[in-house]
Parts: structure tokens; C-alpha cells; sequence
């Protein structure tokens, strides 16, 4: 949520109806809800007006009005069955049009692997690369995702671009868009997944092709010349680690809170204790279903191969600022 | 005159048939053992609108919760979990779905047939226990730990989470037998006890409405009764059926549930349609417009419901062929709603309109679903639905369908009849400022999530950005002005019983049969079998003019 308060944007940034347009599909999409959204406006008016109408109109003014005996008229019903048919047609046809369009890949799309799993968003990129959390993509260029869960069902969802996708366990999903604007776009998990469903966000960072390459190039992320603290403040936000792990000593998180856990002992599920050390700090995130704190479950992803050194260190000289303080 | 009014001798004290139901036996067990469809009908009464209170509850702690962006009533995201999903699962199985049958269908479904009784009063009896269990199993898992799943249970969360899913879907699965018998019963009671004279098309729209309802209830229910027993099977002796990790298939038990839980959806609202075919023409003095149009429509929406389940898989990642056929079949479908609400439009011409409290509901009723209707639209269109799929918007599309739709049929209904059902009058001015506190609320709650979810806010989140808390505190306002108007309304009903208008044979000046016998009625229902000479909506004089 600092996150979202750090780089989130105004409702005045919107359209009443529909987030800002930031694909080349956006605009196709938003058409189709337009034509649908007038044409419901024009029914709905149609029918409440002539409701309301009545109503005033023919309203009983005495206990003895006398009414017609009107019981039908198949010619008006046939009527009014046969135009709302054709209009329905119009709508599944549009709508299956541009559905197409977005299901079709480009041929020349730039291709990017997406795990999905309890609770963030792993992005792995041809030369290896993978971020958490933060899909980098070039402006201008179709991307096409090739995604798979590790465990329950998620669902890709990014407004902006209007693509949606499920994304499941033993299958390969895909989706694409291209984006036509440089900027940050939210990413949200859209198919319910537990504890974490509604942190497991994510942002789309669009960025102009030769910053992409760069980018890719130094492992998605930018230390600069923060102190390995503040670096590890970064990281823990941005390996959404804070998904599941709270700071501030509630609790009331899926994980084990780290306020003041460095240098203390910590009760396993098997009953044993452990030293909250350096090195264990290390093991539990390149191991994390190795040493289990007592009432919690095996459920952490690991961190191998998604942390380089630096980052791993960064991370625990953070943790252990932690408690520090106090 | 549909048929003769039947006024009857006064009463013997020796012969209970002829005393009215709430007197002619005494003491709770009368009430225990009673295979008075009537009376069952209001000991269901009593158990649907208990469980719309509850569910209800949990609904204003959502909201609350959801005033603001980070956590801050609840201990955690797995509490609101648990919330939102019994608030789901306690709506949709203890009270939408035997709301408008089991309750007001059993007491009125005989009784407008000319009939004594069901056609299986112990079947009728048995069916209201086996939803108490139900029930039961449905308090005992929200004890154990209660489920976190949402109401779908989706696999393969619901076979991952620690929570005690196999004691609701046990749960849902015995109140799907209760379902099951009510239909069953109904289907075979409009079949053999109709009253001499009582033709298919002399029938009232309500019988047609619960008819298909029916068909519906006996072909769809074992379906889920199968899915959530392989569910349980797979939890309990972990058997490989829908978790990938011992060879499932996940996106099998979506289909599965949607082709039960999708017919459910027309289990749900073409009940609250038969109830509003009866409000007009009483209130607007006018025969309902295009009878038979209504009442196949409602055959037709039983028929074609039964195709659709695959538009809540759009994004599942089903084949395009698939997804093409359903999205075809889905705005098929909505072409007999729209006829009937043309139809019902088309009754208030020239009639003489009264706006009772009942009125008042089914006029709501037209607005609010023809809103959920419409942006019904929005999400059969597939390249709007992939955008709109699992947001704030299906949230609102349901409740107007489900709320606006169902629910004030329900009060309409239950406004409607409460003077037949109780022998007492509800004050009639509290009732119609009441009806106007929960459209408001209702609008102000539903038409608000419309907006958010547009906008890209998804569904079943504990938390969420700051961009749309403008718009989620002012849901939640809503949904305590619509709070109040369900408490009010509930303190009037109850006050009314103790010290309301004792309530004559025929306040609304109807002409359906239900009206002609006494107030309440009496055990057997009606002194002789009535013959039927016509139309339940004979008003109006014949004007010469054709139509």
C-alpha cells in the first residue's frame, strides 16, 4: 500500500467511465462499451419514461375507475422481441470482432514468461532476467505473455491495457498487448487466490526501447547508491515481500512478522529452536520451507536465483534494522 | 369474474378443515409435525428471512470495512475472506433460492390452483427439515474454521486452503436435496391438482413462473450435488479430479459449477418475475399484457439457461470457438427478459394505478432490473467482458439482477400477501416511504460499484488502491440506508402481527383466486373444489375497439 500511495493516481485522472487508454486495443474496447453504454441509456429511458409516464398519467383517481379490457397484441410483441434480436446481434458481433483481436499475437511480438503464485508476479525475460512485481515492456511493440501458475488459479489483469487472462496450474495461458504510452500501469490479480489476493499487484513499467534494453540489461531494478538499509527497504516492497510479512509487530499477516526476530530465538514447527542469524535469515529465503516457524505453513516461494548477493545482503541488513531501534 | 367468490357457512368448531390454519391445530408440535403447506411455507418464511438478516450482517461489516483503502476494522485479510463468502453462500443457498418458491410459492402455489395441499405434503415436510440440516452443516463449518473460498469454491483454492470446506459443500450439497424435493413437488402438483376448469393458459403467471422454476430445481441441483461430492472426495481420500498436482483438471469444476450455478441464477429471478406478473394487473386494475408471450418466456429462460454456463469462463481460457458459441447463446437468452419487461410496461396503459406498497416494489422492481438487465450487455459482449470479468462491475450486474431483481419481488410479494398470509394489515404509509429508503440505498450502494469496477477495481478485495475510495465510501453510506430500510421494514412486519389492521378477504380488489377465499385461510383452503371460468386478470371492461 505504500506503493500505491507513492505512485498511484488520481481518480481525476480518469474518464468517468472506463481507466485511461494505454494499448492499442484500448480504444477498440472502449468503443464497443460505448455503443452498448448509449444504447442502454436509450432503452432504460425508453422503459422508465413510458413506466413513469403511465404511472402520472393513469394513476386512480377513484375507487371505481373503470379500466379496458386490453389483453394483447402479437403484432407489438412480435415487434418488440424482433428489434431487440437484431440488436443483439450487432453487440455479439462487434464484440466477437475485436475479442478476436485480442486473442490474435502478433507475429512479431516481444515474448515474456509470467509466473504466477501466492502472491506476486514473476516476469522472465530471454536473456534470463526475472523480476518480481514490475513488468518492463518497450513502448510500441506488441508483448505477448506466455503464462503459467504454480499453484492455485490467478488471473492477469491490467486495466489499462483491458487484458485479462487466467492464468493456471499445468497449462500455459497467453495474452498481449502493446502499449502506446510511457508510463506505470497497474497489474492486479483479478481471480480470487487467498490471503494475499488483494496485495498481489504488480505495476507494467513502459519505457521507451533503448531505457527498456538497459533495463533488462541491469536485472530490472535500479540500486543507485542507496545505503544497503534503505536498499533493502526497496527490495522488500519491490520482491513484494511485504506481501506476506509484516514490520510493524501486529501480526496480522500470512507470514512471520520481522519486527525484532534478528538475534532472537525462534520456535520451529517441529518444536526446535533456531538462532535468527545472518545465515538463517539467507536460508529462509533461498530455502524457505526448510526451517518452518511454529504456526505458520510451508507455503513461501523460494528466492534462488531471483536475489543476486547484494540484494540478499541489502534485504537482511534491513531486517535486522528492524528491531534496532527499539 | 375469474370465479365465483366463495364465502361458506361459518366455521364448525368439530371440523378442523374449516378454521382458519394458524387455529385449527394448537401447540408447537402442531406446527413440528403440520404437512400444511402453509404453514410450511411460513416456517420457511421465517428460516429465509433469519438467514437474509445474518447474510446481511456480514454484508455491512464488508462495507464498513471497505470504507477505507488499508485494513483497519477487521484482524485480516482472511476474516474479510470468510465474510465475503458467507455472505455469498448464506444469500445464494439459505435464502435467494428457496426465498420466493419454498416460502410464498409453497403457501400460494396450492391455494391459486384450486388445490387443499401439494401434491406430497410429507415430501413438502421432510424438504424443510433436510434445509435445516443444511444449515446446520453450514453453522458447524463457519465453527470449524469457516471457509475462505468465495461461494464458487473454486478448485484448486478450495482443495488448497486450510479452511473447513468439506463441511460447507456438505452443506450446500443437502440443501441442494431440499431444493430437488420442493421442485419436484410443484412440478407434479401443477400437473394432477389443478381445480376443474384450470387450463394450462388460465393459469396464473406466478404457477407458470414456479413451474419452470422447478424444471429447473430437478435437472440442475444434482449437478452441483456431483461437483461439491468429487470435490470432497478429492479432499478427504485425494483423489485426482480438479488439482493439477494429483493430474485434475481446475478449470473442469468451473464448468461443473456454472452448469448448475448458472441455470440457479434463473432458480433465483424467474420466481420474483411470477410475482410481479400478479402485482400489476391488481394494482394498475388491468389483464396482464401478452399472457402467453409472459409464460413462455419463462419456459424459455428455463430452456436456454440451461446453455450459457461458459459466459463466466471468458477469460479461463476456453477455446475461442467456445467462447464464441456462449457468448451467441447468452444474449439469445436475454431476449424473453426483455419481452416480459415490455409486457409488464405495456400493463400500466390506460389502467388505474395504485400505488401500494406492493405496486411500489414492482415498479422498482422494473427499474432496478432493467438496469441489471442491460449492463447484462456489457458483459455477453466479449471484448468488453474481458475487461469488466471479475470486477466491482459483475458485483453490481448480480446485486441489480439479485437485489433489485429478486429481493424486491420478495418484498413485493411478501407486502402483497401478507394480509391473506397473517390476517393483519402492515401500515401502509411506512411501508411505501420504507420501499422508497431501500431503492435509494440500493442505488446509491449497486449503481456506485458500476463505476468502480469500469474502472478496473476487482472483486473480493480486502484491500485496495486509494483512487477509488471516493466511490467505495459512498457504496458503503448506501449500504447502511439500505440496512435501515431492511430493519424498518422488519419492525413494522413484526409490530404488525401483534397490533396491526385485522385484514379483510380481498384488500387490493384482485380477481386471482387466492383473494376470493377467506382471510387467512382456512385449513383446507377452500370449503368445496372452486371450478375456474376464466382468466386470474379479468379486469377492465371490453371497450369494442379491439385493443
Amino acid at each position: 500500500m505504500e506503493i500505491a500511495a507513492a505512485r498511484g493516481r488520481s481518480i481525476m485522472d480518469k474518464t468517468f467511465f472506463m481507466p485511461r487508454q494505454a494499448s492499442t486495443m484500448a480504444a477498440a474496447v472502449d468503443d464497443v462499451y460505448y455503443f452498448v453504454y448509449w444504447l442502454s441509456v436509450f432503452f432504460f429511458a425508453l422503459i422508465v419514461g413510458l413506466m413513469i409516464f403511465f404511472v402520472i398519467r393513469y394513476r386512480r383517481r377513484s375507487p371505481d375507475d373503470v379500466t379496458p379490457k386490453i389483453t394483447h397484441s402479437y403484432a407489438l410483441e412480435a415487434f418488440w422481441s424482433i428489434i431487440p434480436l437484431f440488436l443483439i446481434i450487432l453487440i455479439f458481433a462487434w464484440g466477437f470482432k475485436v475479442y478476436l483481436q485480442l486473442r490474435v499475437v502478433p507475429a512479431n511480438a516481444f515474448e515474456i514468461h509470467v509466473t504466477a503464485l501466492k502472491w506476486q508476479w514473476q516476469f522472465t525475460y530471454p536473456d534470463g532476467t526475472v523480476t518480481i512485481g514490475e513488468l518492463g515492456v518497450p513502448v510500441g511493440r506488441p508483448v505477448k505473455l506466455l503464462m503459467n501458475s504454480q499453484d492455485v488459479i490467478h488471473s492477469f489483469y491490467v486495466p489499462d491495457m483491458r487484458v485479462k487472462q487466467d492464468v493456471v496450474p499445468n497449462r500455459y495461458t497467453v495474452a498481449w498487448f502493446e502499449a502506446t504510452e510511457v508510463g506505470d500501469h497497474r497489474i492486479y490479480c483479478a481471480e480470487y487466490c487467498g490471503d494475499g489476493h488483494s496485495q498481489m499487484y504488480g505495476w507494467v513499467k513502459v519505457m521507451p526501447p533503448d531505457v527498456f534494453n538497459d533495463w533488462v540489461a541491469a536485472g530490472g531494478i535500479e540500486a543507485g547508491n542507496l545505503p544497503p538499509v534503505e536498499y533493502g527497504k526497496l527490495l522488500f516492497e519491490k520482491k513484494t515481500c511485504i506481501v506476506c510479512h509484516s514490520v510493524d509487530g501486529t501480526g496480522n499477516k500470512q507470514c512471520p512478522d520481522l519486527l525484532g526476530v534478528f538475534g532472537h530465538e525462534v520456535t520451529l514447527t517441529d518444536g526446535s529452536t533456531v538462532m535468527a542469524d545472518e545465515n538463517y535469515l539467507r536460508r529462509s529465503m533461498m530455502e524457505p520451507n526448510a526451517d518452518v516457524v511454529q504456526g505458520y505453513r510451508a507455503e513461501m516461494p523460494s528466492f534462488a536465483g531471483l536475489l543476486k548477493d547484494d540484494q540478499t545482503t541489502a534485504l537482511i541488513e534491513y531486517i535486522k534494522s528492524l528491531g534496532a531501534s527499539e | 369474474m375469474s370465479t365465483a367468490t366463495l364465502p361458506g357457512p361459518i366455521p364448525h368448531d368439530h371440523d378442523v378443515g374449516r378454521i382458519n390454519y394458524l387455529h385449527s391445530h394448537r401447540g408447537v408440535m402442531s406446527w413440528v409435525y403440520t404437512l400444511d403447506h402453509k404453514r410450511i411455507g411460513i416456517m420457511y418464511l421465517a428460516a429465509v428471512t433469519a438467514s437474509f438478516l445474518v447474510g446481511g450482517v456480514m454484508a455491512l461489516l464488508i462495507r464498513a470495512e471497505l470504507i477505507d483503502p488499508q485494513l483497519t476494522m477487521l484482524p485480516s485479510n482472511k476474516v474479510y475472506n470468510q465474510l465475503f463468502t458467507l455472505h455469498g453462500a448464506i444469500m445464494v443457498f439459505l435464502f435467494i433460492i428457496p426465498s420466493i418458491p419454498a416460502a410464498l410459492g409453497n403457501f400460494f402455489l396450492p391455494i391459486m390452483l384450486g388445490a387443499k395441499d401439494v401434491a406430497f405434503p410429507r415430501l413438502n415436510l421432510a424438504s424443510f427439515y433436510i434445509y435445516v440440516v443444511g444449515a446446520i452443516f453450514a453453522v458447524i463449518s463457519i465453527v470449524l474454521g469457516s471457509v475462505d473460498t468465495g461461494w464458487t469454491f473454486y478448485t484448486p483454492y478450495s482443495v488448497d486452503t486450510q479452511t473447513s470446506v468439506v463441511m460447507m459443500t456438505m452443506g450446500a450439497f443437502i440443501l441442494g436435496f431440499s431444493s430437488i424435493f420442493t421442485g419436484l413437488n410443484f412440478i407434479v402438483t401443477v400437473h394432477k391438482l389443478r381445480a376443474p376448469g384450470l387450463t394450462w393458459f388460465r393459469m396464473p403467471l406466478f404457477v407458470w413462473a414456479l413451474y419452470a422454476t422447478s424444471i429447473i430445481q430437478v435437472l440442475a441441483t444434482p449437478v452441483l450435488g456431483i461437483t461439491l461430492l468429487l470435490l470432497a472426495i478429492e479432499r478427504v481420500a485425494h483423489v485426482g479430479i480438479f488439482d493439477p498436482l494429483m493430474g485434475g483438471d481446475p478449470v473442469l469444476f468451473q464448468h461443473f459449477f456454472w452448469f448448475y450455478s448458472h441455470p440457479a441464477v434463473y432458480i433465483m429471478i424467474v420466481p420474483g418475475m411470477g410475482i410481479i406478473s400478479e402485482i400489476i394487473p391488481t394494482f394498475a386494475r388491468k389483464p396482464i399484457f401478452g399472457y402467453r408471450f409472459i409464460a413462455f418466456s419463462s419456459i424459455a429462460i428455463a430452456l436456454i439457461g440451461f446453455l450459457v454456463w461458459g459466459h463466466h469462463m471468458f477469460t479461463s481460457g476456453q477455446s475461442e470457438i467456445a467462447v464464441m458459441i456462449f457468448s451467441a447463446l447468452t444474449f439469445l437468452v436475454s431476449i424473453p427478459s426483455a419481452i416480459k419487461v415490455f409486457n409488464w410496461t405495456a400493463t400500466l396503459y390506460r389502467g388505474s394505478i395504485d400505488l401500494k406498497t406492493p405496486m411500489l416494489y414492482a415498479l422498482s422492481f422494473i427499474f432496478l432490473f432493467t438496469i441489471g438487465g442491460l449492463t447484462g450487455l456489457f458483459l455477453g459482449a466479449l471484448a468488453t467482458d474481458i475487461h469488466l470479468h471479475d470486477t466491482y462491475f459483475i458485483v453490481a450486474h448480480f446485486h441489480y439482477v439479485m437485489v433489485g431483481g429478486t429481493v424486491m419481488a420478495f418484498m413485493g410479494g411478501l407486502h402483497y400477501w401478507w394480509p391473506k398470509m397473517t390476517g393483519r394489515m402492515y401500515p401502509e404509509l411506512l411501508g411505501q416511504i420504507t420501499c422508497g429508503i431501500v431503492f435509494l440505498g440500493f442505488n446509491m450502494t449497486f449503481f456506485t460499484q458500476f463505476i468502480l469496477g469500469s474502472q478496473g477495481m476487482p472483486r473480493r478485495y480486502a484491500t485496495y488502491d486509494e483512487q477509488f475510495q471516493p466511490l467505495h465510501a459512498f457504496s458503503s453510506v448506501g449500504a447502511l440506508v439500505l440496512g435501515v430500510g431492511f430493519a424498518i421494514t422488519t419492525a413494522y412486519l413484526l409490530w404488525s402481527l401483534w397490533k396491526g389492521a385485522k385484514a379483510p378477504r380481498n384488500p387490493w380488489g384482485s380477481l386471482s383466486l387466492e383473494w376470493q377465499i377467506e382471510t387467512p385461510p382456512i385449513h383446507q383452503n377452500f370449503l368445496e373444489t372452486p371450478v375456474i371460468e376464466g382468466m386470474p386478470y379479468d379486469y377492465g371492461v371490453e371497450t369494442g375497439g379491439g385493443h
